[in-house]
């Protein structure tokens, strides 16, 4: 704060130690401060540091492709009408000609062959939704294997994750709106979905539908959710997501000089100005270049939606893949019981698919209560280290690839020349299997990087270098490494397992420890016992080996 | 916060979490300290950053050019015109030119922004504090003292009754919000239990009109191990209801010879082996397309749920719950194929209230 803000008396000359402006601009500078109170902000944030490594761009693509997403969708809704009444299309695409359909394919139809640039935008506008999705799962996956997630970091976890949920959902209902046949067909899903559900089900049908299906107001009414309701949520949630990574600043790898109280890296004005700044500019023209080059839900070729028609391979955008997966492998189990019907078919499925998706967001939680840990973390695990986390990560892709793979069944037969009965077999004991598998392999293959690290810290590197030794024996020549590097190796923390109190207190008597008590030290055990890490070298060990003799 | 600190590159020298960089031979783990920086050509070689800078402008010199090619694309390129690109194949001309133009405009002013920043702007990596996201214990107390003399002087905890109203009338305000939704549509009554096919009577039956043809259909217009796709006689493409009628009303026929369908009930159905099933699938509502000629099966292309024709329609694979409906067909004295009533249980994908 300058002493001048401070100094009421008007009359007298203020002792003010404010520079005078240099130039236009400076001016400028002080006028906007005097309303907004700029400068206090730009202290704080004009030269924050970001640390630098590749995988943080990972959210920088989310939040451009959502940028993009929104410049693009508000350039669509200009030319797209959302309505369900019949026109005979005459434009210039000639295979439509004369047929009849809603003016939302109509209208879509237009601004593909009609509207100069439309194609672009359109197809802009769809592959960066794919991009955002993609980026999305891939960034929490950083976030998630390097332990980004944990104390301060655990509800903007959960943001992220609502975040996720809602773009999956809000490119459903926007693959919806053009009302081809492929779109349609999602749409009829969702119906038989809702309808499965008990008691309520087709009330809700009745109501989303505005009758029966598919009735003349599910295009306007998706319109307004797609662009409206779940954007606004979302934008809310991204304002929220980004001012907590202000707040908490960027996590950073170990290394020399990084600890838990410092983040080490470049200024934002001007090399991360430049480089975020630039890195919007790269992802919105490889994305424009995408476009321009290939093409994306060409909905002409499907042509309209009629609920008599349907072509084969028809299935959602990727990210909705894993849920389409669970309806295909589900067996077709239904109860009927005083005259009500219990569709377990579709809605089993439909109660995995949220908890599939949950499993992230309360991953946290979970690691947080399991560990007790109340400290504040801001360097990051390296996969490796945290063998269990990282294994229940890598089986929960698998699940999410092998439900993936479940929902273009139809395509891995005719591709592989399979018997879709087999695939579907597959999968349905693949489901339970895989994850676990997956979780082995994985937990394993970290404690084996967990040794090779703990090999290099101990005996240096491999330098190539063969000696002989006076009584003939050939050795090769590890080097030792260099500070920083045993340093880097050996900076993770070690978790000790959480152990029960002893089972008689010190009077003697006996107290048993509660279930919740016992199913977390047991969970404790397995995260953090001596099967899931591989001990740090000690600086004795090193000592130990490093002046010994003889020892390689 | 602010960086004061920029020119002491100096680790911490408060030994936090066992980091003591003044202990290197003693702990041979010890955090060695941030590396000192190590310039790049660019740093020491004014001729190389000459080159960076001339590279830089050179990108965003180009972007302008591209920019000017979209505008120019948008105008001198007609909307229809369709040009062969290797390996793309026949694309639309001004797709292709618009996205490669303004693909190039964008992506050199990123591209240029990094390389500068990369080759120009300072790397010197340098430290700042973190603070601890917590308060302390003074902040902390004074506000939890605060809140709790609010509190008190609200008299929330004190006037239970008031506290309790305003909470009961909270939970029912949202209410009013739900039953607004009322209107969205109307109540499911007994709508999805019967089809279009509900029109038909012993006394004026319905005739089966052929989806291709847009004709009735005589017993020797469906050969034997065909399928046949068929709407309700009056229905028509440009009627106000005709998406949510041939939703329900959708009708696959089948032919089969008599002496290989295994189900009675399904024959009697039937006339002279045409079976007339719901073309809806029981599972979520999909039209069911795909027909296996030698099997008599047939499976729907969205979940792959397979029906056997020949055997009532019961499920043979996939996850539909219950077999496909089938409607009563009889010829009329005029030899076409008609139904005399609606299916008895109700087409499409199962429900809560549906009975069996």
């Amino acid at each position: 704060m300058s002493s001048a803000s401070s100094t009421t008396s008007g009359a007298a000359k203020p002792a003010s130690t404010r520079a005078k402006p240099a130039n236009k601009w400076e001016q400028a500078a002080d006028w906007t401060d005097g309303r907004l109170g700029i400068y206090s902000l730009a202290r704080a944030n004009l030269r924050k540091i970001f640390p630098d490594h590749w995988s943080f761009m990972l959210g920088e693509i989310c939040l451009y492709t959502f940028i993009i997403i929104i410049l693009t969708g508000v350039y669509l809704t200009l030319f797209f009408k959302p309505s369900m009444g019949e026109v005979i299309y005459q434009g210039s695409y000639v295979p439509l000609k004369g047929i009849p359909m809603s003016e939302a394919y109509a209208s879509t139809v237009d601004i593909s062959f009609e509207v100069r640039g439309g194609l672009l935008v359109r197809q802009i506008h769809h592959w960066a939704a794919l991009v955002f999705v993609a980026a999305m799962l891939v960034h929490m996956m950083r976030v998630f294997f390097t332990g980004a997630f944990r104390k301060p970091r655990e509800i903007n976890w959960v943001f992220g994750f609502l975040l996720l949920v809602l773009g999956m959902f809000d490119g459903f209902f926007g693959y919806s709106l053009p009302d081809d046949l492929l779109s349609g067909t999602g749409i009829r899903f969702m119906e038989g979905a809702i309808l499965a559900v008990p008691l309520v089900g087709t009330y809700i049908q009745m109501f989303l539908f505005g009758g029966e299906f598919p009735g003349h107001d599910i295009v306007p009414r998706f319109f307004t959710i797609h662009v409206l309701l779940i954007p606004g949520i979302m934008l809310g949630l991204l304002v929220a997501h980004l001012i907590l990574v202000f707040y908490h600043k960027h996590t950073q790898w170990a290394g020399p000089g990084k600890t838990e109280k410092n983040v080490v890296g470049m200024p934002l004005m001007p090399v991360y100005m430049a480089k975020a700044g630039g890195f919007f500019f790269l992802v919105f023209g490889l994305i424009a270049v995408i476009s321009a080059i290939a093409t994306i839900n060409p909905i002409w070729a499907y042509g309209p939606y009629r609920p008599d028609q349907v072509s084969t391979d028809a299935q959602p955008d990727w990210y909705m893949g894993f849920s389409e997966g669970l309806i295909r492998i589900m067996p077709g189990w239904e109860i009927s019981l005083w005259g009500h019907t219990l569709n377990l078919g579709v809605m089993v499925p439909l109660a995995i698919f949220p908890m599939v998706l949950a499993a992230i967001a309360v991953y946290p939680f979970i690691e947080g209560w399991i560990t007790g840990d109340k400290r504040e973390h801001h360097i990051l695990d390296r996969p490796r280290n945290a063998p269990v986390r990282t294994g229940l990560g890598a089986a929960w892709i698998s699940l999410y690839l092998i439900l993936l793979m479940a929902g273009g069944n139809d395509l891995f037969a005719t591709h592989l020349h399979l018997s879709i009965n087999s695939v579907t077999y597959f999968v349905r004991v693949g489901m339970f299997v895989v994850p676990v598998l997956v979780f082995i392999i994985t937990k394993r293959w970290c404690l084996g990087l967990q040794r090779r690290d703990k090999e290099k810290v101990l005996h240096g590197r491999e330098t190539g270098v063969i000696k002989r030794l006076p009584h003939g024996e050939f050795v090769e020549v590890h080097a030792q490494l260099p500070a920083k590097d045993l340093h880097t190796l050996t900076a993770h923390e070690q978790v000790e397992p959480f152990e029960l109190p002893a089972a008689t207190d010190e009077n003697g008597v006996a107290r048993k420890a509660n279930v919740i008590t016992r199913t977390r030290a047991k969970l404790s055990r397995g995260f953090y016992g001596e099967g899931s890490q591989i001990p740090k070298p000690t600086s004795e060990e090193h000592h130990e080996i490093t002046s010994g003799h003889g020892h390689h | 916060m602010s960086h004061d600190m920029s020119e002491e590159k100096l680790p911490e020298s408060h030994g936090s979490a066992g980091h003591h960089e003044v202990a290197a031979h003693g702990d041979p783990f010890a955090d060695p300290g941030l590396p000192a920086h190590e310039p790049r050509r660019t740093d020491i070689d004014e001729r190389a950053a000459k080159r960076a800078e001339r590279q830089v402008s050179l990108m965003f010199v180009v972007s302008m050019l591209a920019t000017i090619g979209f505008i120019a694309s948008y105008v001198a390129i007609d909307k229809e015109k369709i040009v062969y690109v290797w390996p793309l194949g026949n694309i639309s001309a001004l797709n292709f030119a618009l996205g490669m133009t303004l693909g190039v405009a964008l992506f050199l002013i990123g591209a240029g922004a990094v390389h500068w920043a990369r080759t120009l702007m300072s790397d010197v990596e340098l430290p700042a504090e973190r603070h601890p996201i917590e308060a302390d214990d003074e902040v902390r107390n004074d506000v939890i003292d605060q809140f709790r003399t609010g509190a008190a002087e609200s008299g929330f905890g004190r006037r239970k009754m008031i506290r309790n109203t305003l909470i009961g009338s909270m939970a029912l305000v949202p209410l009013s919000g739900v039953v607004l939704l009322r209107d969205l549509g109307p109540l499911p009554e007994d709508k999805l239990e019967h089809t279009g096919w509900l029109e038909a009577t012993p006394a004026k039956p319905l005739a089966l009109i052929n989806m291709n043809t847009n004709l009735p259909m005589t017993a020797e217009d469906i050969i034997v191990g065909s399928l046949t796709f068929a709407m309700p006689e009056g229905l028509h493409t440009h009627d106000e209801d005709f998406q949510q009628r041939i939703a329900k009303d959708a009708l696959m026929l089948v032919r089969i010879a008599p002496e290989n369908i295994k189900d009675e009930k399904s024959k009697e159905l039937g006339f002279e082996g045409i079976l007339a099933y719901s073309k809806i699938c029981t599972h979520v509502g999909c039209p069911i397309s795909l027909y296996e000629q030698q099997t008599h099966h047939a499976l729907c292309p969205c979940h792959q749920s397979t029906f056997d024709l020949a055997d009532g329609a019961r499920v043979i694979f996939g996850p539909a719950g219950h077999p496909l409906p089938q409607l009563k067909i009889i010829t009329d004295e005029k030899g076409f194929l008609v139904a005399t009533g609606d299916f008895d249980e109700p087409v499409g994908p199962s429900y809560w209230e549906r009975a069996r």
